[in-house]
Protein backbone atom coordinates (compact mmCIF):
# COMPACT_ATOMS: atom_id res chain seq x y z
CA UNK A 1 0.00 0.00 0.00
CA UNK A 2 1.31 3.44 -0.88
CA UNK A 3 2.00 5.79 1.96
CA UNK A 4 -0.07 8.95 1.80
CA UNK A 5 0.71 12.31 3.32
CA UNK A 6 -1.97 13.17 5.84
CA UNK A 7 -3.00 16.80 5.95
CA UNK A 8 -4.94 18.14 8.93
CA UNK A 9 -8.05 18.69 6.81
CA UNK A 10 -7.74 15.18 5.50
CA UNK A 11 -7.65 13.64 8.93
CA UNK A 12 -10.54 15.81 10.03
CA UNK A 13 -12.64 14.47 7.17
CA UNK A 14 -11.52 10.98 7.99
CA UNK A 15 -12.45 11.43 11.65
CA UNK A 16 -15.83 12.71 10.50
CA UNK A 17 -16.25 9.61 8.35
CA UNK A 18 -15.43 7.37 11.29
CA UNK A 19 -17.76 9.34 13.53
CA UNK A 20 -20.59 9.03 11.06
CA UNK A 21 -19.93 5.34 10.70
CA UNK A 22 -20.16 4.90 14.47
CA UNK A 23 -23.28 7.03 14.74
CA UNK A 24 -25.49 5.90 11.87
CA UNK A 25 -28.42 7.94 13.22
CA UNK A 26 -26.53 11.16 12.68
CA UNK A 27 -25.51 10.01 9.21
CA UNK A 28 -29.13 9.21 8.44
CA UNK A 29 -30.31 12.56 9.77
CA UNK A 30 -27.77 14.35 7.55
CA UNK A 31 -28.89 12.38 4.50
CA UNK A 32 -32.58 13.00 5.10
CA UNK A 33 -32.40 16.62 6.26
CA UNK A 34 -32.46 18.20 2.79
CA UNK A 35 -34.87 15.94 0.89
CA UNK A 36 -37.35 15.66 3.74
CA UNK A 37 -36.93 19.31 4.60
CA UNK A 38 -37.91 20.09 1.03
CA UNK A 39 -40.71 17.59 0.55
CA UNK A 40 -42.24 17.61 4.02
CA UNK A 41 -41.76 21.24 4.94
CA UNK A 42 -41.87 22.98 1.57
CA UNK A 43 -44.25 20.69 -0.31
CA UNK A 44 -46.52 19.18 2.33
CA UNK A 45 -46.35 22.52 4.17
CA UNK A 46 -47.60 24.24 1.01
CA UNK A 47 -50.41 21.71 0.71
CA UNK A 48 -51.33 22.30 4.34
CA UNK A 49 -51.45 26.08 3.81
CA UNK A 50 -53.58 25.53 0.73
CA UNK A 51 -56.12 23.29 2.40
CA UNK A 52 -56.34 25.54 5.45
CA UNK A 53 -57.31 28.24 2.99
CA UNK A 54 -60.21 26.07 1.84
CA UNK A 55 -61.92 26.79 5.17
CA UNK A 56 -61.37 30.55 4.97
CA UNK A 57 -63.48 32.95 2.99
CA UNK A 58 -62.88 35.88 0.70
CA UNK A 59 -64.29 39.31 1.26
CA UNK A 60 -66.33 39.97 -1.90
CA UNK A 61 -65.49 43.70 -1.93
CA UNK A 62 -61.79 43.77 -1.14
CA UNK A 63 -60.90 40.27 -2.46
CA UNK A 64 -58.97 39.77 0.77
CA UNK A 65 -58.85 36.37 2.43
CA UNK A 66 -60.54 36.45 5.83
CA UNK A 67 -58.98 33.81 8.07
CA UNK A 68 -62.12 32.59 9.81
CA UNK A 69 -62.81 28.88 9.72
CA UNK A 70 -66.04 27.82 8.05
CA UNK A 71 -67.55 25.43 5.54
CA UNK A 72 -69.05 28.08 3.27
CA UNK A 73 -66.92 27.15 0.25
CA UNK A 74 -67.91 23.50 0.44
CA UNK A 75 -71.59 24.40 0.83
CA UNK A 76 -71.32 26.49 -2.30
CA UNK A 77 -69.67 23.60 -4.16
CA UNK A 78 -72.44 21.19 -3.22
CA UNK A 79 -75.44 23.48 -3.59
CA UNK A 80 -74.49 25.23 -6.82
CA UNK A 81 -75.54 23.18 -9.86
CA UNK A 82 -72.80 24.74 -12.01
CA UNK A 83 -70.04 23.25 -9.88
CA UNK A 84 -71.81 19.90 -9.66
CA UNK A 85 -71.97 19.75 -13.44
CA UNK A 86 -68.30 20.69 -13.74
CA UNK A 87 -67.28 18.04 -11.19
CA UNK A 88 -69.33 15.36 -12.90
CA UNK A 89 -68.01 16.35 -16.32
CA UNK A 90 -64.42 16.19 -15.07
CA UNK A 91 -64.85 12.81 -13.37
CA UNK A 92 -66.89 11.43 -16.27
CA UNK A 93 -64.34 12.37 -18.90
CA UNK A 94 -61.51 11.13 -16.65
CA UNK A 95 -63.28 7.76 -16.43
CA UNK A 96 -64.01 7.67 -20.17
CA UNK A 97 -60.40 8.53 -20.96
CA UNK A 98 -59.18 5.79 -18.62
CA UNK A 99 -61.42 3.21 -20.29
CA UNK A 100 -60.46 4.34 -23.80
CA UNK A 101 -56.74 4.27 -23.13
CA UNK A 102 -57.01 0.83 -21.48
CA UNK A 103 -58.80 -0.59 -24.53
CA UNK A 104 -56.33 0.98 -26.97
CA UNK A 105 -53.27 0.17 -24.88
CA UNK A 106 -53.96 -3.49 -24.28
CA UNK A 107 -53.44 -4.86 -27.82
CA UNK A 108 -50.32 -2.72 -28.27
CA UNK A 109 -48.85 -3.83 -24.96
CA UNK A 110 -49.78 -7.45 -25.72
CA UNK A 111 -48.11 -7.25 -29.10
CA UNK A 112 -44.96 -5.77 -27.56
CA UNK A 113 -44.73 -8.22 -24.69
CA UNK A 114 -45.86 -11.47 -26.28
CA UNK A 115 -45.64 -11.31 -30.07
CA UNK A 116 -42.90 -8.94 -31.20
CA UNK A 117 -39.30 -10.03 -31.60
CA UNK A 118 -36.84 -8.62 -29.08
CA UNK A 119 -35.55 -6.07 -31.58
CA UNK A 120 -39.04 -4.84 -32.47
CA UNK A 121 -39.97 -4.77 -28.80
CA UNK A 122 -37.04 -2.56 -27.84
CA UNK A 123 -37.74 -0.27 -30.76
CA UNK A 124 -41.37 -0.02 -29.74
CA UNK A 125 -40.57 0.81 -26.12
CA UNK A 126 -38.58 3.79 -27.40
CA UNK A 127 -41.30 4.61 -29.94
CA UNK A 128 -43.93 4.77 -27.20
CA UNK A 129 -41.65 6.53 -24.72
CA UNK A 130 -40.58 9.38 -27.01
CA UNK A 131 -43.98 10.97 -27.69
CA UNK A 132 -44.86 10.57 -24.01
CA UNK A 133 -42.18 13.13 -23.29
CA UNK A 134 -42.64 15.30 -26.35
CA UNK A 135 -43.99 18.64 -25.23
CA UNK A 136 -47.45 18.28 -23.70
CA UNK A 137 -48.62 21.67 -24.86
CA UNK A 138 -47.48 21.00 -28.42
CA UNK A 139 -49.52 17.82 -28.52
CA UNK A 140 -52.68 19.62 -27.44
CA UNK A 141 -51.90 22.37 -29.89
CA UNK A 142 -51.49 19.79 -32.67
CA UNK A 143 -55.01 18.53 -31.99
CA UNK A 144 -56.30 22.06 -32.12
CA UNK A 145 -54.92 22.29 -35.65
CA UNK A 146 -56.31 18.87 -36.58
CA UNK A 147 -59.82 19.50 -35.24
CA UNK A 148 -60.11 23.09 -36.49
CA UNK A 149 -62.90 23.97 -38.92
CA UNK A 150 -60.50 24.07 -41.89
CA UNK A 151 -58.22 21.43 -40.38
CA UNK A 152 -57.05 18.15 -41.81
CA UNK A 153 -59.76 16.00 -40.17
CA UNK A 154 -62.65 17.83 -41.77
CA UNK A 155 -60.72 17.85 -45.05
CA UNK A 156 -60.33 14.06 -44.88
CA UNK A 157 -63.95 13.44 -43.87
CA UNK A 158 -65.52 15.83 -46.34
CA UNK A 159 -65.53 13.43 -49.35
CA UNK A 160 -67.64 11.05 -47.25
CA UNK A 161 -70.06 13.79 -46.33
CA UNK A 162 -68.90 13.61 -42.72
CA UNK A 163 -67.74 16.23 -40.28
CA UNK A 164 -65.29 16.01 -37.36
CA UNK A 165 -66.40 16.56 -33.75
CA UNK A 166 -65.16 20.15 -33.70
CA UNK A 167 -64.25 21.70 -30.35
CA UNK A 168 -66.12 20.46 -27.27
CA UNK A 169 -66.32 17.60 -24.79
CA UNK A 170 -65.73 14.96 -27.49
CA UNK A 171 -62.57 16.77 -28.54
CA UNK A 172 -61.42 16.96 -24.91
CA UNK A 173 -62.00 13.23 -24.47
CA UNK A 174 -60.09 12.51 -27.67
CA UNK A 175 -57.16 14.77 -26.77
CA UNK A 176 -56.84 13.40 -23.23
CA UNK A 177 -56.97 9.83 -24.53
CA UNK A 178 -54.22 10.73 -26.96
CA UNK A 179 -52.10 12.49 -24.34
CA UNK A 180 -52.17 9.77 -21.70
CA UNK A 181 -52.15 6.66 -23.90
CA UNK A 182 -48.41 5.97 -23.45
CA UNK A 183 -48.88 6.14 -19.65
CA UNK A 184 -51.28 3.21 -20.00
CA UNK A 185 -49.30 1.19 -22.56
CA UNK A 186 -46.05 1.06 -20.59
CA UNK A 187 -47.36 -0.38 -17.27
CA UNK A 188 -49.56 -2.93 -19.09
CA UNK A 189 -46.58 -3.94 -21.21
CA UNK A 190 -44.44 -4.37 -18.11
CA UNK A 191 -47.23 -6.31 -16.41
CA UNK A 192 -47.67 -8.68 -19.35
CA UNK A 193 -43.95 -9.23 -19.53
CA UNK A 194 -43.83 -10.31 -15.92
CA UNK A 195 -46.25 -13.21 -16.49
CA UNK A 196 -44.08 -16.32 -16.68
CA UNK A 197 -44.45 -18.40 -19.84
CA UNK A 198 -44.76 -21.53 -17.68
CA UNK A 199 -48.07 -20.28 -16.30
CA UNK A 200 -49.54 -20.04 -19.78
CA UNK A 201 -48.17 -23.45 -20.69
CA UNK A 202 -49.66 -24.94 -17.53
CA UNK A 203 -53.01 -23.46 -18.46
CA UNK A 204 -52.94 -24.97 -21.95
CA UNK A 205 -51.61 -28.29 -20.59
CA UNK A 206 -54.67 -28.39 -18.39
CA UNK A 207 -56.79 -28.12 -21.51
CA UNK A 208 -57.65 -24.43 -21.55
CA UNK A 209 -58.22 -22.89 -24.95
CA UNK A 210 -56.29 -19.67 -25.68
CA UNK A 211 -59.39 -17.58 -24.98
CA UNK A 212 -59.88 -19.31 -21.60
CA UNK A 213 -56.20 -18.81 -20.74
CA UNK A 214 -56.54 -15.18 -21.70
CA UNK A 215 -59.63 -14.66 -19.55
CA UNK A 216 -58.63 -16.73 -16.54
CA UNK A 217 -54.86 -16.31 -16.38
CA UNK A 218 -53.64 -13.27 -18.27
CA UNK A 219 -56.42 -10.77 -17.49
CA UNK A 220 -56.42 -11.22 -13.69
CA UNK A 221 -52.63 -10.86 -13.62
CA UNK A 222 -52.72 -7.69 -15.68
CA UNK A 223 -55.31 -5.89 -13.52
CA UNK A 224 -52.70 -4.28 -11.21
CA UNK A 225 -50.87 -2.94 -14.26
CA UNK A 226 -54.06 -1.46 -15.70
CA UNK A 227 -54.82 0.14 -12.33
CA UNK A 228 -51.26 1.51 -12.23
CA UNK A 229 -51.76 3.06 -15.66
CA UNK A 230 -55.14 4.42 -14.66
CA UNK A 231 -53.55 6.35 -11.78
CA UNK A 232 -51.90 8.50 -14.44
CA UNK A 233 -54.80 8.72 -16.89
CA UNK A 234 -57.26 9.60 -14.14
CA UNK A 235 -55.11 12.00 -12.16
CA UNK A 236 -53.73 13.79 -15.20
CA UNK A 237 -57.20 14.30 -16.68
CA UNK A 238 -58.64 15.53 -13.41
CA UNK A 239 -56.03 18.22 -12.84
CA UNK A 240 -55.80 19.53 -16.37
CA UNK A 241 -57.15 22.85 -17.53
CA UNK A 242 -54.99 23.57 -20.56
CA UNK A 243 -56.45 20.99 -22.97
CA UNK A 244 -60.09 21.97 -22.29
CA UNK A 245 -59.10 25.57 -22.85
CA UNK A 246 -57.56 24.78 -26.24
CA UNK A 247 -60.08 22.36 -27.72
CA UNK A 248 -63.31 23.06 -25.85
CA UNK A 249 -65.33 25.84 -24.32
CA UNK A 250 -66.70 23.76 -21.44
CA UNK A 251 -65.14 23.99 -18.01
CA UNK A 252 -63.23 21.44 -15.98
CA UNK A 253 -62.40 21.57 -12.25
CA UNK A 254 -58.97 22.88 -13.22
CA UNK A 255 -60.43 25.81 -15.18
CA UNK A 256 -62.46 26.98 -12.18
CA UNK A 257 -59.44 26.65 -9.88
CA UNK A 258 -57.26 28.49 -12.36
CA UNK A 259 -59.76 31.32 -12.74
CA UNK A 260 -59.89 31.78 -8.96
CA UNK A 261 -56.16 31.97 -8.26
CA UNK A 262 -54.49 35.33 -8.62
CA UNK A 263 -55.18 38.98 -7.95
CA UNK A 264 -58.98 39.32 -7.99
CA UNK A 265 -59.66 35.61 -7.51
CA UNK A 266 -61.03 33.64 -4.60
CA UNK A 267 -58.18 31.46 -3.36
CA UNK A 268 -60.21 29.83 -0.54
CA UNK A 269 -62.84 28.71 -3.03
CA UNK A 270 -60.18 27.46 -5.44
CA UNK A 271 -58.58 25.53 -2.58
CA UNK A 272 -61.93 24.03 -1.60
CA UNK A 273 -62.56 22.90 -5.18
CA UNK A 274 -59.04 21.47 -5.35
CA UNK A 275 -59.82 19.17 -2.42
CA UNK A 276 -62.12 17.17 -4.72
CA UNK A 277 -59.40 15.88 -7.11
CA UNK A 278 -57.07 15.39 -4.15
CA UNK A 279 -59.60 13.32 -2.19
CA UNK A 280 -60.49 11.30 -5.28
CA UNK A 281 -56.80 10.66 -5.95
CA UNK A 282 -56.02 9.69 -2.34
CA UNK A 283 -58.89 7.17 -2.33
CA UNK A 284 -57.77 6.00 -5.76
CA UNK A 285 -54.18 5.56 -4.59
CA UNK A 286 -55.26 3.64 -1.48
CA UNK A 287 -57.43 1.28 -3.55
CA UNK A 288 -54.65 0.97 -6.12
CA UNK A 289 -52.19 0.00 -3.41
CA UNK A 290 -54.54 -2.74 -2.21
CA UNK A 291 -54.79 -4.07 -5.75
CA UNK A 292 -51.00 -4.25 -5.93
CA UNK A 293 -50.72 -1.47 -8.47
CA UNK A 294 -47.72 0.18 -6.78
CA UNK A 295 -45.52 -2.77 -7.65
CA UNK A 296 -46.67 -2.40 -11.26
CA UNK A 297 -45.77 1.29 -11.56
CA UNK B 1 -57.65 -11.53 -31.89
CA UNK B 2 -55.24 -13.09 -34.33
CA UNK B 3 -51.65 -12.04 -34.77
CA UNK B 4 -52.41 -10.11 -37.92
CA UNK B 5 -55.22 -8.25 -36.18
CA UNK B 6 -52.87 -7.45 -33.30
CA UNK B 7 -50.28 -6.13 -35.74
CA UNK B 8 -52.85 -3.95 -37.48
CA UNK B 9 -54.17 -2.49 -34.23
CA UNK B 10 -50.64 -1.81 -32.99
CA UNK B 11 -49.76 -0.11 -36.26
CA UNK B 12 -52.93 1.99 -36.12
CA UNK B 13 -52.21 3.09 -32.54
CA UNK B 14 -48.62 4.03 -33.44
CA UNK B 15 -49.98 6.05 -36.36
CA UNK B 16 -52.44 7.73 -33.98
CA UNK B 17 -49.55 8.58 -31.63
CA UNK B 18 -47.22 9.99 -34.26
CA UNK B 19 -49.60 11.65 -36.71
CA UNK B 20 -50.22 14.87 -34.71
CA UNK B 21 -46.50 15.32 -34.05
CA UNK B 22 -45.65 14.89 -37.73
CA UNK B 23 -48.40 17.31 -38.67
CA UNK B 24 -46.96 20.03 -36.42
CA UNK B 25 -43.57 19.53 -38.07
CA UNK B 26 -45.16 19.86 -41.52
CA UNK B 27 -46.96 23.05 -40.49
CA UNK B 28 -43.67 24.57 -39.34
CA UNK B 29 -42.70 24.65 -43.04
CA UNK B 30 -46.13 25.78 -44.24
CA UNK B 31 -45.97 28.60 -46.80
CA UNK B 32 -49.43 29.81 -45.85
CA UNK B 33 -49.72 31.99 -42.74
CA UNK B 34 -52.95 30.22 -41.73
CA UNK B 35 -52.81 26.66 -40.40
CA UNK B 36 -55.43 25.19 -42.75
CA UNK B 37 -55.24 21.97 -44.73
CA UNK B 38 -54.13 21.32 -47.44
CA UNK B 39 -51.05 23.54 -47.33
CA UNK B 40 -50.04 25.38 -50.52
CA UNK B 41 -46.30 24.75 -50.30
CA UNK B 42 -43.20 24.73 -48.11
CA UNK B 43 -40.96 27.49 -46.84
CA UNK B 44 -38.16 28.08 -44.35
CA UNK B 45 -39.03 31.70 -43.62
CA UNK B 46 -40.77 31.02 -40.27
CA UNK B 47 -37.62 29.39 -38.96
CA UNK B 48 -35.62 32.53 -39.71
CA UNK B 49 -38.35 34.65 -38.08
CA UNK B 50 -38.49 32.43 -35.00
CA UNK B 51 -34.73 32.53 -34.52
CA UNK B 52 -34.79 36.33 -34.85
CA UNK B 53 -37.66 36.70 -32.39
CA UNK B 54 -36.28 37.99 -29.04
CA UNK B 55 -39.32 36.65 -27.15
CA UNK B 56 -38.63 33.13 -28.40
CA UNK B 57 -34.93 33.38 -27.63
CA UNK B 58 -35.51 34.65 -24.09
CA UNK B 59 -38.15 32.01 -23.41
CA UNK B 60 -35.84 29.27 -24.65
CA UNK B 61 -33.03 30.53 -22.44
CA UNK B 62 -35.35 30.79 -19.42
CA UNK B 63 -36.58 27.24 -19.97
CA UNK B 64 -33.04 25.89 -20.17
CA UNK B 65 -31.97 27.75 -17.00
CA UNK B 66 -35.09 26.65 -15.10
CA UNK B 67 -34.61 23.07 -16.27
CA UNK B 68 -30.97 23.00 -15.21
CA UNK B 69 -31.76 24.57 -11.83
CA UNK B 70 -34.57 22.11 -11.14
CA UNK B 71 -32.40 19.21 -12.31
CA UNK B 72 -29.54 20.23 -10.03
CA UNK B 73 -31.83 20.41 -6.99
CA UNK B 74 -33.51 17.13 -7.92
CA UNK B 75 -30.12 15.40 -8.30
CA UNK B 76 -29.04 16.43 -4.81
CA UNK B 77 -32.34 15.69 -3.06
CA UNK B 78 -33.05 12.51 -5.00
CA UNK B 79 -29.68 10.90 -4.44
CA UNK B 80 -29.61 11.83 -0.73
CA UNK B 81 -33.06 10.33 -0.21
CA UNK B 82 -32.24 7.17 -2.17
CA UNK B 83 -29.00 6.70 -0.20
CA UNK B 84 -30.92 7.00 3.07
CA UNK B 85 -33.62 4.54 1.97
CA UNK B 86 -31.12 2.05 0.59
CA UNK B 87 -28.61 2.11 3.46
CA UNK B 88 -30.71 2.53 6.58
CA UNK B 89 -33.72 0.95 8.24
CA UNK B 90 -35.77 3.58 10.01
CA UNK B 91 -39.27 4.54 11.03
CA UNK B 92 -41.22 5.94 8.10
CA UNK B 93 -38.89 4.49 5.49
CA UNK B 94 -41.77 3.12 3.40
CA UNK B 95 -43.46 6.51 3.40
CA UNK B 96 -40.50 8.21 1.72
CA UNK B 97 -41.32 6.69 -1.67
CA UNK B 98 -44.91 7.82 -1.20
CA UNK B 99 -43.96 11.39 -0.31
CA UNK B 100 -41.52 11.56 -3.23
CA UNK B 101 -44.13 10.38 -5.74
CA UNK B 102 -46.91 12.59 -4.36
CA UNK B 103 -45.99 15.75 -6.34
CA UNK B 104 -46.51 13.91 -9.63
CA UNK B 105 -49.39 11.71 -8.45
CA UNK B 106 -51.46 14.71 -7.37
CA UNK B 107 -52.83 16.82 -10.22
CA UNK B 108 -50.30 19.45 -11.33
CA UNK B 109 -52.72 22.24 -10.59
CA UNK B 110 -52.79 21.23 -6.91
CA UNK B 111 -49.01 21.36 -6.63
CA UNK B 112 -49.13 24.66 -8.50
CA UNK B 113 -51.66 26.44 -6.31
CA UNK B 114 -50.17 24.93 -3.14
CA UNK B 115 -46.78 26.50 -3.91
CA UNK B 116 -48.57 29.62 -5.08
CA UNK B 117 -50.44 29.91 -1.76
CA UNK B 118 -47.30 29.20 0.28
CA UNK B 119 -45.17 31.72 -1.60
CA UNK B 120 -47.98 34.24 -1.26
CA UNK B 121 -48.31 33.56 2.47
CA UNK B 122 -44.56 33.91 3.00
CA UNK B 123 -44.51 37.15 1.03
CA UNK B 124 -41.69 36.09 -1.32
CA UNK B 125 -41.96 37.39 -4.87
CA UNK B 126 -42.60 35.04 -7.79
CA UNK B 127 -39.85 34.57 -10.31
CA UNK B 128 -37.34 32.14 -11.76
CA UNK B 129 -36.45 30.90 -8.26
CA UNK B 130 -40.04 29.90 -7.45
CA UNK B 131 -40.35 28.21 -10.86
CA UNK B 132 -37.24 26.16 -10.04
CA UNK B 133 -38.65 25.29 -6.59
CA UNK B 134 -41.89 24.11 -8.18
CA UNK B 135 -40.20 22.08 -10.90
CA UNK B 136 -37.64 20.52 -8.55
CA UNK B 137 -40.44 19.31 -6.29
CA UNK B 138 -41.88 16.99 -8.93
CA UNK B 139 -38.49 16.17 -10.53
CA UNK B 140 -37.01 14.55 -7.40
CA UNK B 141 -38.90 11.31 -8.01
CA UNK B 142 -37.08 10.62 -11.30
CA UNK B 143 -33.63 10.83 -9.78
CA UNK B 144 -34.75 9.00 -6.64
CA UNK B 145 -36.30 6.08 -8.53
CA UNK B 146 -33.40 5.73 -10.95
CA UNK B 147 -30.71 5.81 -8.30
CA UNK B 148 -32.62 3.57 -5.89
CA UNK B 149 -33.18 0.99 -8.64
CA UNK B 150 -29.45 1.06 -9.38
CA UNK B 151 -28.57 0.60 -5.70
CA UNK B 152 -30.90 -2.37 -5.43
CA UNK B 153 -29.31 -4.08 -8.40
CA UNK B 154 -25.72 -3.43 -7.41
CA UNK B 155 -23.83 -5.36 -4.77
CA UNK B 156 -22.73 -3.82 -1.49
CA UNK B 157 -19.69 -6.08 -1.33
CA UNK B 158 -17.53 -3.80 -3.50
CA UNK B 159 -18.10 -1.01 -1.00
CA UNK B 160 -17.17 -3.33 1.83
CA UNK B 161 -14.06 -4.34 -0.09
CA UNK B 162 -13.22 -0.66 -0.48
CA UNK B 163 -13.59 -0.13 3.27
CA UNK B 164 -11.54 -3.23 4.01
CA UNK B 165 -8.76 -1.81 1.85
CA UNK B 166 -8.66 1.27 4.07
CA UNK B 167 -10.85 3.76 2.21
CA UNK B 168 -12.98 6.04 4.31
CA UNK B 169 -16.62 6.89 3.55
CA UNK B 170 -15.75 9.78 1.24
CA UNK B 171 -13.14 7.83 -0.73
CA UNK B 172 -15.52 4.91 -1.10
CA UNK B 173 -18.22 7.23 -2.31
CA UNK B 174 -15.95 8.96 -4.81
CA UNK B 175 -14.21 5.92 -6.20
CA UNK B 176 -16.77 3.15 -5.79
CA UNK B 177 -20.36 4.29 -5.14
CA UNK B 178 -20.43 7.27 -7.45
CA UNK B 179 -19.15 5.38 -10.53
CA UNK B 180 -21.84 2.75 -9.89
CA UNK B 181 -24.70 5.27 -9.85
CA UNK B 182 -23.25 7.71 -12.39
CA UNK B 183 -25.38 6.64 -15.35
CA UNK B 184 -28.47 6.36 -13.14
CA UNK B 185 -27.89 9.95 -12.01
CA UNK B 186 -27.44 11.05 -15.60
CA UNK B 187 -30.60 9.26 -16.74
CA UNK B 188 -32.65 10.61 -13.83
CA UNK B 189 -31.26 14.07 -14.44
CA UNK B 190 -32.11 13.95 -18.15
CA UNK B 191 -35.67 12.88 -17.40
CA UNK B 192 -35.99 15.61 -14.80
CA UNK B 193 -34.74 18.17 -17.31
CA UNK B 194 -37.13 16.98 -20.01
CA UNK B 195 -40.06 17.14 -17.62
CA UNK B 196 -39.15 20.60 -16.39
CA UNK B 197 -38.59 21.84 -19.94
CA UNK B 198 -42.14 20.86 -20.90
CA UNK B 199 -43.98 21.83 -17.76
CA UNK B 200 -46.67 24.46 -17.97
CA UNK B 201 -49.20 24.02 -15.14
CA UNK B 202 -46.95 24.40 -12.08
CA UNK B 203 -45.03 27.06 -14.02
CA UNK B 204 -48.19 29.12 -14.54
CA UNK B 205 -48.71 29.42 -10.79
CA UNK B 206 -45.10 30.09 -9.78
CA UNK B 207 -43.70 32.22 -12.58
CA UNK B 208 -44.58 35.82 -11.81
CA UNK B 209 -43.61 37.44 -15.13
CA UNK B 210 -41.01 34.84 -16.12
CA UNK B 211 -41.71 33.26 -19.52
CA UNK B 212 -40.66 29.72 -20.29
CA UNK B 213 -41.02 28.22 -23.76
CA UNK B 214 -44.38 26.50 -23.07
CA UNK B 215 -45.70 29.74 -21.56
CA UNK B 216 -44.59 31.59 -24.69
CA UNK B 217 -46.45 29.10 -26.89
CA UNK B 218 -49.52 29.36 -24.69
CA UNK B 219 -49.55 33.15 -24.90
CA UNK B 220 -49.04 33.24 -28.65
CA UNK B 221 -50.97 30.38 -30.21
CA UNK B 222 -54.12 32.47 -30.64
CA UNK B 223 -52.38 35.44 -32.23
CA UNK B 224 -52.87 35.19 -35.99
CA UNK B 225 -49.58 36.87 -36.93
CA UNK B 226 -47.58 34.66 -34.54
CA UNK B 227 -49.19 31.33 -35.56
CA UNK B 228 -46.48 30.21 -38.03
CA UNK B 229 -43.73 31.01 -35.50
CA UNK B 230 -45.63 29.04 -32.85
CA UNK B 231 -45.41 26.01 -35.15
CA UNK B 232 -41.64 26.40 -35.39
CA UNK B 233 -41.29 26.83 -31.62
CA UNK B 234 -43.47 23.73 -31.18
CA UNK B 235 -41.02 21.69 -33.25
CA UNK B 236 -38.11 23.07 -31.21
CA UNK B 237 -39.96 22.12 -28.00
CA UNK B 238 -40.57 18.58 -29.26
CA UNK B 239 -36.95 18.07 -30.26
CA UNK B 240 -35.47 19.54 -27.08
CA UNK B 241 -37.63 17.43 -24.80
CA UNK B 242 -37.29 14.20 -26.75
CA UNK B 243 -33.47 14.24 -27.05
CA UNK B 244 -32.81 14.01 -23.28
CA UNK B 245 -35.30 11.16 -22.98
CA UNK B 246 -33.72 9.32 -25.86
CA UNK B 247 -30.30 9.69 -24.23
CA UNK B 248 -31.69 8.61 -20.86
CA UNK B 249 -33.24 5.47 -22.31
CA UNK B 250 -29.95 4.66 -24.02
CA UNK B 251 -28.07 5.12 -20.75
CA UNK B 252 -30.12 2.79 -18.66
CA UNK B 253 -33.01 0.42 -18.97
CA UNK B 254 -34.29 1.90 -15.69
CA UNK B 255 -35.61 4.81 -17.68
CA UNK B 256 -38.02 2.57 -19.57
CA UNK B 257 -40.75 2.69 -16.93
CA UNK B 258 -42.96 5.71 -16.56
CA UNK B 259 -41.82 6.53 -13.07
CA UNK B 260 -38.76 4.45 -12.79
Amino acid sequence: MTARATTPADSLLRRLAVGLYRHPRIALALLLALPLGWLLVAYLGSLAILFTNAFFRTDPFTSRVIPELGLGNFERLISDAVYRTITLRTLGIAAAVTATTAVLAFPVAYFMARVASERTRNLMVVAILMPLWASYLVKVYAWRIILAQDGILNWALEPFGLHGPGFGDVATWLVFSYLWLPYMILPIYAGLQRIPQSLLEASSDLGARPTATFRNVILPLVVPAVVAGSIFTFSLTMGDYIAPQLVSSTQFIGNVIFANVGGSGDLPFAAAFATIPVLVMIIYLLVARRLGAFEAL
Amino acid sequence: MGRIGLRLVTGAVLLFIYFPLVLVIVYAFNRNIVASWPIPGLTLQWWARAIDNPGVRNALLTSVVAGMGATAVALVLGSLASLAVDRFRFFGRETISFVVILPIALPGIVTGIAINAAVGALGIGFGLATVIVGHATFCVVFVYNNVLARFRRSSRSIEEASADLGADTWQTFRHVTFPVIRTALLAGGLLAFALSFDEIIVTTFTRGDVKTLPIWIFENYRLANQAPIVNVVAVIAIVLSVIPVYLASRLTSDAAGVTR
